[in-house]
């Protein structure tokens, strides 16, 4: 048995150590928000913070989240109201919306820890994700969006 | 989509009067539903299917989902107000999910926040308007539906509207509607309220579409209903399936084209812990487990010695080598006027030039899934596709079924692009053969390495251009022969081809406004033969065609000496649609300024799916290879329904072409893809992604599609950007195979 903690709460999984976080948290949990898009950390898709982290769920061995705090898309706040949550439906961001709750992750990452972030900044927090739907200049307007609304006190995450 | 199908599109304009086509009724438990004929459709899929025998074969009985076993409805509103809005065409990004509930909304009156949305099943009823088939492609969904589904609104508003005259003892005249109610003076019912005695009454009679003047949501837009559950993880895409005993399964392919299972071992395998079963289908093995995790882990531990295959496909090398030689030949020909061959003999130039496509992988970010649940007179299906009733006839086939003991539920797809219309139903085919093998409930996922080793693909393409001019420098004569396989052949969709021409495989060329005026022009094509498996890929055959004719055109226009704006103008005289979007995107662009040092830009132009998209590309070059700072794109597709989401379509096409012109390239080496995840098949990524403007051009034409017409111009724009910075023309795709240094 390995215990984690996925959005504030405590699981106990029957999982081999090296299975990835990915698949413990999609196959095992019910947690279907985080993606499957292609298995070796080049597209994104699986991103979620382990200890306000972004890593790559499906390169990251369940193992290493033993004790840990992991947060999905699905916790990213209670009511869809994270701030990029607020600004992604504004700015209509989602076409298929597979890729976006790993952008959203990365996204959340990068607005904490840079409240105001340049266009620059933007490019390199999150050119680790692929949207094939090509939504990235959406993607960066509601990244701005967001950052002005978290300065505002606007939303919550 | 096929020109055939575009043609189709013009010949069958659905009707305006719809009185004897849209039925009133109830829905189980309460409620109005507002449901087609089904001989209305049966009519107009009779008319789509003309040609195509193929297809009818297959799709005869596919459509038989009882109407009491399923919401036989484009429209349902319950006592509780809820109106649900029945898709018949799948969302996979394209935004329908918002824009045909905006069709509905603007004739129903009813309240946007009691609007929900949900996929149809399989059934005649949701057969397309035009193509005849149960289909999402052609970028055709907003204009085949546009009457459809506003007739549907319509009529619902007329029901409710006679209930409450009749129940209020007034006449039809004195009553309105807004927000979901019907008001007469100080009497006010919601729909919901008056759903059942409206499903209770006679037909409606007389139902009028509104006019442009009155429409709210046409041409203004809404927010897309599926945002919210695309933002938290509650969309549910075909890989999100789960349900009590359901199984994993992944399939061990053969590495090569073709290859077979020879023998194998399964003792490592079905010792991994999680591990359930192992069984052999007719391409490859299959592991089935308790998780993913488990049944990869057993894959790896398979023993599987491979048949090596009859036909061993050539390496990239020799193909485009074969393609050459016969790009040198006539080709039968898809389109001719006067005598190509001899007028050019006569030109005062030439200009020849020879283009090289590669094969293309769609690499939607959702691999391919499909989940199964098999008894033993009932198959249930859950899957995201483009084509249901074809994906039900074909497992059917499979399992010695008929149509109507199969059920497809259409879900979410992570995005589409062709790869999820294929004719031959692979994915689903093979998953049905796992249920059908095991005996087990099952989801069958891809890796991302499955989808892009084994296909489907865009086929490859040479085209060999020779182009006479004048003496004033505009062409006389035009020859293009180009060289590919077939989309179309052995598959349902082969009745299509006619005299041997495929013409997905030359549209853009073939119907090229550009031709008609040249005197003397043929357009030749071979159809060649390989095992590797190709499919139409999003915008089709104008993704090497519209690169062939605008960098033609571009390189005719240095040649004459003139403007590429001015060229084309010239060229283009009375295609106003197409100058339309030229002029408006030459204006924004500010293509009579003078841009910044290091700055280039190149324009093109093209017409597909019914739109007409023109697109100048601002770039820089860097390392010896483009970087794109802006694309400003016009586009005509007339009433655009929902102008934030043709914005967000041609964003889209854009993006994906620029990653298709710099970096696309599926090659074959030892019988095998080369590539096989992102690290070698590389997708643009945020810090690439150009600033984008969209202008749509204010027109009452008639309606074309946005999910594709964006992609065409793209890369011809870009590569003649990279012309104007460097002096270098792009013949060889992707870019990045080219050196643009030292210019």
């Amino acid at each position: 048995m390995i215990s984690l903690t996925v959005n504030h709460r405590s699981y106990d999984v029957d999982a081999s150590p090296d299975m990835p976080l990915l698949w413990v948290l999609r196959d095992l949990l019910g947690l279907t928000g985080t993606k499957f898009g292609c298995g070796v950390a080049q597209c994104g898709a699986c991103t979620v913070h382990l200890n306000g982290e972004a890593v790559r769920s499906c390169v990251t061995r369940v193992s290493r989240a033993a004790g840990q705090e992991v947060l999905t898309v699905e916790g990213l706040s209670a009511n869809n109201d994270h701030p990029l949550q607020l600004a992604w439906v504004e700015f209509d961001v989602p076409q298929c919306g597979y890729c976006q709750s790993g952008q959203l992750m990365a996204a959340a990452q990068l607005l904490r820890e840079n409240p105001n972030p340049t266009d620059k900044d933007i490019d390199d927090a999150m050119s680790g994700n692929i949207c094939r739907c090509g939504t990235y200049p959406r993607i960066r307007q509601a990244i701005h969006k967001a950052a002005s609304l978290q300065q505002k006190g606007g939303g919550n995450g | 989509m096929d020109k055939r199908f575009k043609n189709k599109m013009r010949a069958d304009k659905p009707e305006v009067s719809r009185r004897n086509f849209i039925r009133t009724g109830a829905v189980l438990g309460g409620g109005l539903l507002i449901a087609f004929r089904v001989s209305a459709a049966g009519r107009l899929a009779g008319a789509g299917m003309a040609g195509m025998p193929g297809l009818t074969g297959a799709m005869g009985s596919a459509g038989g989902v009882p109407p009491e076993a399923a919401p036989n409805a484009y429209l349902r509103i319950a006592p509780d107000n809820r109106v649900t809005v029945v898709l018949a065409h799948a969302e996979m990004g394209q935004g329908i999910w918002t824009t045909l509930p905006m069709l509905i909304a603007d004739e129903l009156d009813a309240d946007w926040k009691d609007i929900k949305v949900e996929h149809s099943p399989v059934g005649k009823d949701w057969n397309h308007t035009v193509f005849g088939i149960q289909i999402t492609g052609g970028s055709s969904t907003t204009w085949s539906e546009f009457d459809r589904y506003r007739m549907a609104g319509a009529t619902a508003r007329v029901a409710l509207v006679q209930a409450a005259a009749k129940r209020w003892g007034v006449p039809v005249d004195g009553c309105k509607t807004a927000g979901g109610y019907v008001m007469a003076g100080d009497k006010k019912a919601s729909y919901g309220e008056l759903a059942q005695e409206a499903a209770a009454l006679p037909q409606p009679q007389k139902v009028a579409l509104r006019p442009a003047s009155e429409w709210k949501y046409i041409g203004k837009g809404a927010k897309r209903l599926d945002g919210p559950a695309k933002i938290n993880g509650e969309a549910k895409f075909g890989m999100d399936m789960q349900m009590p005993g359901l199984l994993t399964a992944v399939v061990a392919h053969a590495p090569t084209f073709g290859g077979k299972v020879k023998s194998f071992d399964a003792t490592k395998a079905t010792a991994v812990p999680g591990v359930k079963q192992v069984v052999q289908i007719p391409t490859g093995v299959a592991v089935i487990a308790d998780h993913f995790w488990a049944a990869s882990q057993g894959r790896k531990a398979l023993d599987i010695v491979w048949d090596v295959p009859a036909v061993v496909t050539p390496d990239t090398p020799a193909q485009v080598a074969e393609y050459r030689k016969l790009a040198a030949t006539k080709g039968l020909p898809a389109a001719q006027k006067g005598n190509a061959e001899s007028a050019l003999t006569k030109a005062a130039k030439v200009v020849e030039a020879e283009y090289v496509f590669p094969y293309l992988a769609h690499a939607p970010m959702e691999p391919m899934n499909c989940t199964v649940k098999l008894d033993h007179d009932h198959c249930e299906i859950w899957t995201g596709t483009q084509l249901p009733g074809i994906d039900q006839a074909a497992a059917a086939k499979v399992l010695g079924f008929s149509p109507d003991q199969v059920t497809v539920n259409t879900v979410f797809l992570g995005g589409g692009f062709g790869r999820r219309a294929t004719p031959s139903s692979d994915f689903v085919v093979e998953a049905v053969q796992i249920a059908k093998a095991s005996g087990k409930f099952i989801k069958m996922i891809w890796t991302r390495e499955d989808d892009m080793k084994s296909g489907y693909f865009r086929p490859a393409f040479v085209h060999k251009v020779k182009v006479g001019l004048d003496g004033q420098g505009m062409p006389m004569a035009w020859q293009n022969i180009a060289v590919g396989q077939s989309i179309m052949e052995g598959t349902l969709f082969a009745g299509m081809i006619k005299n041997g021409i495929d013409e997905s495989s030359v549209e853009g060329i073939s119907d090229s406004a550009y031709l008609e005026s040249i005197p003397d022009h043929y357009v030749g094509l071979h159809s060649t033969k390989s095992p590797v498996p190709v499919l139409w890929f999003r915008s089709v055959g104008n993704t090497h065609t519209a690169f062939v004719m605008e960098t033609m055109v571009d390189e005719l226009a240095h040649a004459a000496g003139q403007d590429p704006v001015a060229y084309r103008r010239t060229l283009l005289k009375g295609h106003t649609r197409h100058l339309a979007a030229l002029n408006l995107v030459a204006e924004k662009a500010g293509w009579d300024q003078p841009l910044p040092a290091g700055r280039f830009r190149g324009v093109a132009v093209h017409e597909s799916f019914g739109s007409y998209v023109a697109q100048v590309v601002e770039i820089s070059m860097e390392k010896g290879q483009p970087k794109v700072h802006k694309v400003t794109c016009a586009i005509d597709c007339g009433v655009a329904v929902n102008p934030d989401g043709v914005r967000a379509q041609m964003e889209s096409c854009i993006i994906f072409a620029q990653t298709m012109a710099l970096y696309g390239e599926i090659s074959i080496e030892k019988g095998m893809v080369k590539q096989s995840n992102f690290y070698d098949y590389r997708i643009a990524r945020m810090y690439e992604a150009p600033v984008i403007e969209v202008y749509i051009v204010q027109s009452t034409e008639k309606m074309g599609g946005a999910g594709e017409p964006g992609v065409p111009p793209m890369a011809p724009a870009l590569a003649n950007a990279v012309f104007a910075a460097t002096g270098k023309r792009v013949y060889k795709l992707p870019f990045m195979n080219n050196s643009f240094s030292n210019a």
